[in-house]
């Protein structure tokens, strides 16, 4: 009886949602096709006709589709989040162990770098690392730090597949990390490591002190005691929000546009620009962010599911 | 029961969903109206809203927040016109990307913002544009120690480019017409464009002619760095206007023409009052001394002089904002009169 009651009550509203997102997306169409834009999703095939920067090892040409060129800006801010946040959990970590040691000096350091990282807007730190790595020298002057390995204002010039050379403007061959995608990823992981080094300090503070000194008392080394007692325990407490610090530092890549890093934004305001299809182009970059970070989040509760049953 | 009723409510939900679509069906039809209503709006709140972009020459405001340049200066015209007052105006500053859509809610009645004509803007996006009135094209500039003398020796250069306009384009366009690798450095915000110049992150920067000089007085050494000679691009600038609206875009057409007419009949801001008394008829029409030249949809006939004792004649707005005497220095080049070499003509007002 209640069970067909809640049936009804819950179709009811199913329904209710459904007219709601139908009258919005009528009210939407009515009103674009009032203004002359019509909606689709065409342009997508049509060649991109501008060029970008940077591809992630992925072949760009003007002559390539828009889609494609999506696809570059998407591999883009894949490659910045993965990196950036593989180094924050890692810098993470570090930082938030080290708090914990019993040295003043270096846990006194370490929290005035977290405290200066964490209060500090991420854009002014972007902008700042930015301004140092344009302040390198000019290709002509690049320095070179190892042996077929030159940095310059245009970036680290890498020795692979082969030896970069100066040819007119810059260098030609190897691989070039740009100035932009290490500032970025410099800046996430600066700013999210730090957030992270407090998500680490605090799951380690909330293991019961009696589980250390009863790990202690039975023989174990301060490691044995680190390793097996202490991080298991931590763990189950800290990966929810490690998820959330990931999922907000994929969100906080597209402050690329501000200096000028192809991100999968940077590429969607472009298209929006070139094509004249800005509702659509919103719709993908909403697709895009949605399913990058539901994604991390799913895969970072799958983990978590993981070790709370090997705890139980 | 229970399902019978379910079902009922369902159709009655539907019922009513169904009668909110008829309800809208013919609004749209509004679009395709051939008298639409902005002057009438523009009249009612006693005021033109236009959109500018901001920037050196072309819109910036002075130390008492006035706005003034190059684009204003039309603008105020279009105020002068129609209320004799060049301070009924409301100036929205936007970004390129924010710009169309501020036209196209109707949150202004035009954009002066150094938007080019291009078909597609007309034929896909439904803006309609007026005269224009500065014919520009995509360069480049770059540092006097590069030495470079023309954009076909810039051959694997790094250029950094301010997104949101057509300039991505025309550069990917002329590097593959020339054969030349360019790497292009998309930046949202001028000034990050710029810096990254000064810094020598880039070895150029690319942008409309015009912007290219407003660029140079941001930078710190201004003396140092060269717009090359070549263009890559035609950008015709105009004001933009919406579709459906033949009045307005009437009206816009020829109060931008007035100081272009004005400065073909020789007549300027500090001599416009010795004119109102000429005999020559081309030049009493466009004073608006006969009747049916410069009357139409409610203009006082006079405006034309208004506009040019107020703001000038178009080879005064133009020395006032970007000529030899500004910071930005833009040759006049196309922008002279047909009569000069150049390219503005204005169509005879009789």
């Amino acid at each position: 009886m209640t069970a067909s009651r809640r049936t009804v009550g819950q179709s009811l509203l199913g329904v209710l949602m459904l007219a709601l997102v139908w009258w919005f997306a009528h009210n939407v169409h009515a009103g674009l096709s009032r203004q002359g834009i019509t909606l689709g999703f065409g342009f997508l095939r049509q060649p991109a006709n501008f060029d970008i920067g940077e591809t992630s090892g992925l072949r760009f040409t003007p002559e390539d589709t828009v889609s494609r060129a999506i696809a570059v800006g998407l591999l883009n801010t894949a490659r910045v989040a993965l990196v950036g946040s593989l180094l924050a959990l890692a810098l993470g970590f570090i930082v938030g162990t080290l708090r914990l040691v019993d040295n003043t000096l270096l846990s006194g350091l370490m929290r005035w770098g977290v405290e200066l990282m964490r209060n500090t807007p991420l854009l002014l730190l972007l902008f700042l690392l930015i301004a140092i790595l344009h302040a390198m020298p000019p290709p002509t002057h690049a320095v070179e730090l190892l042996p077929g390995v030159f940095l310059s204002d245009r970036g680290l010039a890498l020795p692979f597949p082969d030896r970069p050379r100066l040819a007119g403007f810059n260098f030609v061959g190897g691989t070039t990390l740009s100035p932009e995608f290490a500032a970025l990823v410099g800046a996430l992981v600066l700013h999210h490591g730090a957030h992270i080094s407090e998500v680490v300090r605090g799951a380690i503070l909330a293991v019961s002190r009696g589980q250390r000194d009863a790990a202690l008392a039975l023989g174990m080394s301060r490691w044995q005691v680190s390793r097996l007692v202490v991080i298991p325990q931590a763990l189950r407490a800290m990966v929810p929000l490690l998820a959330t610090n990931c999922v907000s530092l994929i969100k906080n890549s597209s402050l690329a546009v501000a200096i000028g890093f192809p991100d999968v934004v940077s590429v969607l305001n472009t298209t929006a620009n070139q094509t004249g299809h800005g509702v659509e182009t919103m719709v993908i970059m909403l697709a895009v962010y949605l399913v990058l970070s539901l994604g991390v989040a799913s895969m970072l509760n799958v983990y978590n599911a993981h070790i709370l049953r090997r705890g139980a | 029961m229970r399902a019978t009723r379910r079902i009922a409510l369902l159709a009655a939900i539907g019922a009513t969903l169904g009668a909110c679509a008829g309800d809208d069906a013919p609004s749209a039809g509004q679009g395709t109206r051939v008298e639409g209503g902005t002057l009438g709006a523009i009249r009612a709140r006693g005021q033109v809203m236009c959109g500018i972009t901001q920037g050196a020459g072309f819109a910036t405001p002075d130390d008492s927040g006035h706005w003034r340049g190059f684009d204003v200066d039309f603008c105020r015209a279009l105020a002068v016109a129609l209320f004799d007052d060049p301070s009924k105006i409301r100036f929205v500053p936007y970004t390129q990307q924010q710009r169309f859509s501020g036209l196209q809610s109707g949150e202004v009645d035009l954009l002066a913002n150094g938007t080019s004509i291009t078909s597609s803007r007309a034929l896909l996006r439904n803006f309609h544009f007026g005269p224009v009135y500065l014919y520009d094209g995509q360069g480049f500039l770059v540092h006097r120690s590069s030495r470079v003398k023309g954009a076909s020796a810039l051959d694997g250069a790094t250029v950094c480019v301010q997104q949101g306009t057509t300039t991505e384009l025309n550069l990917s366009d002329f590097a593959r017409r020339n054969s030349l690798s360019l790497k292009p450095v998309v930046i949202e915000d001028l000034r990050g464009a710029v810096s990254a110049l000064a810094s020598g992150r880039c070895d150029a920067i690319t942008q409309d002619g015009a912007g290219l000089a407003t660029t140079r007085t941001m930078l710190r050494d201004p003396e140092n760095y060269v717009i090359l000679p070549d263009r890559i691009s035609k950008e015709p600038i105009a004001p933009v206007v919406r579709f459906g609206d033949d009045q307005w875009l009437e009206i816009v057409n020829w109060v931008f023409r007035a100081p272009v007419a004005a400065e073909e009949l020789g007549i300027d801001s500090r001599n416009v009052q010795s004119y109102t008394t000429s005999a020559d008829p081309s030049i009493r029409r466009f004073l608006g001394a006969e009747q049916g030249v410069t009357d139409g949809f409610g203009l006082d006939p006079r405006w034309t002089a208004r506009v040019v004792a107020r703001i000038g004649n178009y080879g005064e707005i133009y020395e006032r904002n970007l000529g030899a005497k500004t910071p930005l220095k833009f040759e006049r080049g196309m922008n002279r009169l047909w009569t000069q070499g150049g390219l503005m003509y204005s169509p005879p007002f009789r």
